[in-house]
């Protein structure tokens, strides 16, 4: 399963090291590590944001060695949804049932409109949404973009992708 | 020192712009070793020759050749009387059909005549028919003023990106587009208010249709499948959406979120469509500016950008061409 796990590392040489040995003895696939130098806590300690897959029974090892080793682990938890997307649809979103909308995104399990904004200038003028979709992964993004360009066909809606940013 | 002559046929905003960039080069150009003398200039109402070479002075000011006119051949038949060596086609576009400039660019090949020109639609309509015709006849059809006016893209990815394989073009290849879209950003105009505007300044026609319904683009797109990607594609294989359904409030909160609405052109993915694009991208660019994402194997991404209209900066794309073309076969 993938999690993502926040830790605070003493600012001393050595220590991003020494909070990834658990990951090898453990099994643990790390993902991608986020090193905040330059957001400090109060403590002076240095906020690190890890994303990694793991068996579940070893988490808790993980967990126990890192505190062993005197590393804080201030949040550990299922990490679900690790892509998102930006996506903006114009048209009578509300008039053609923006719940069924977003339930056609929600109901597939592996995706979630988060972030939903919506302006409606008038009855009879189109509305625009900004809607924020998160997702289990990359194919699931795209397959949640096939989902909302169908609905934009059946309900005459104009569906405003993001381009990919690798491509640009 | 090379002598070229040269037939321009069509003597609108473009084809002013071009006898404005050559007589304004004309002497840096024979520094080069190149001679660039215009001895024909043909519009709907007749053609103006002069095998010594036309002089400028006499058609100034002048917005068509009624009246100046010393031969009545127009088009197809004074390209085919007039002895040149290179044809510049600079005619209004029809992507429908191409004519008249498939007309004139078929006749000026098969005459072993070189062609550059900004004309997209006899290129959208028979790419590859010209290009074996070109091929036959030994010359060169040299078209870089047709996509993103004077933004360098198709020599750039010929000359100094060969030997990349490219993945993708993506990008802003409509400065009405872009124009009507950053108003609508920057000043919350309605789409009707800003389009207005764009023509009040002359950067929208008349009938916008042609840009705002992303045929335009589209006309480009087809030109890069073609030309850069080898594909053998139509308009009609492009699946088109323009800005006309775009409000200020979707500009406006994809803002507050990090992006812009931009009109993009994507090939191989054949699609003209309004995308979001992160504001620090380097495809934000505003106003009338074109801009490109060439993605690659070997150099990664690279982005140009550049005016996409304008009667000087499509004249200076064709100028190049020109110098390209007797640099390549030697002076």
């Amino acid at each position: 399963m993938r999690l993502s796990m926040d830790l605070e590392l003493q600012d001393i040489p050595g220590q991003l090291m020494l909070s990834l040995e658990p990951f090898k003895t453990y099994k643990g696939n790390i993902i991608s590590v986020v090193h905040h130098r330059d957001r400090k806590t109060p403590m002076g300690k240095i906020p690190v944001r890890l994303v990694f897959e793991i068996d579940k029974p070893n988490i808790d090892k993980v967990k126990n060695q890192l505190e062993k080793d005197g590393i804080v682990v201030a949040r550990v938890g299922e990490d679900r949804f690790v892509e998102e997307m930006s996506v903006l649809l114009v048209g009578h979103v509300v008039h053609t049932d923006l719940g069924d909308t977003i339930n056609r995104i929600d109901s597939t399990g592996f995706a979630e409109v988060e972030d939903l904004c919506l302006k409606m200038p008038g009855i009879e003028d189109p509305s625009s949404a900004y809607m924020r979709i998160r997702a289990t992964g990359k194919e699931e993004i795209e397959k949640s973009l096939s989902i909302l360009r169908e609905v934009g066909l059946q309900k005459n809606l104009l569906v405003i992708e993001p381009i990919e940013a690798e491509k640009i | 020192m090379k002598e070229v002559k040269i037939s321009l046929v069509g003597f609108g905003i473009v084809g002013h712009g071009f006898l404005e960039v050559v007589r304004r080069k004309r002497e840096m150009l024979k520094a080069m070793g190149l001679d660039l003398n215009v001895v024909s200039i043909t519009d709907i109402t007749g053609t103006v020759y002069d095998q010594s070479g036309i002089d400028f002075e006499k058609i100034q000011g002048a917005r068509t050749l009624e009246g100046l006119a010393n031969m009545e051949a127009t088009g197809q038949a004074a390209i085919e009387e007039i002895e040149s060596d290179l044809v510049v086609e600079v005619t209004p576009t029809n992507i429908d059909h191409g004519q008249p400039g498939l007309g004139h660019i078929e006749a000026a090949l098969s005459q072993r005549m070189h062609v550059v020109t900004s004309n997209k639609g006899p290129l959208v309509v028979a790419y590859k028919a010209l290009k074996d015709l070109a091929k036959e006849n030994e010359v060169q059809l040299k078209y870089e003023a047709t996509v993103g006016g004077t933004m360098p893209l198709i020599s750039l990815v010929e000359k100094n990106l060969v030997g990349n394989k490219i993945h993708s073009i993506r990008g802003i290849f409509n400065g009405t587009c872009n124009y009507i879209l950053t108003r609508m950003m920057e000043e919350k105009y309605p789409y009707g208010y800003a389009l207005n505007e764009a023509q009040e300044l002359g950067i929208a026609e008349a009938d916008p249709t042609y840009d705002v319904d992303g045929i335009d683009t589209a006309g480009k797109v087809v030109i890069l499948a073609n030309s850069i990607f080898d594909m053998d594609v139509k308009y009609s294989d492009v699946d088109v959406t323009g800005i006309t359904g775009i409000t200020t409030d979707a500009l406006n909160l994809s803002w507050d979120r990090g992006y812009l609405v931009k009109l993009i052109g994507d090939v191989p993915a054949l699609t003209v469509k309004p995308m979001l694009v992160p504001r620090r991208s380097p495809l934000a660019v505003g106003g009338t500016l074109n801009a490109a994402s060439i993605e690659t194997d070997l150099s990664g991404t690279i982005t140009v950008t550049g005016l996409g209209a304008g009667s000087i900066e499509t004249a200076s794309a064709i100028l190049s061409d020109i110098v390209g073309i007797y640099t390549n076969t030697r002076l």
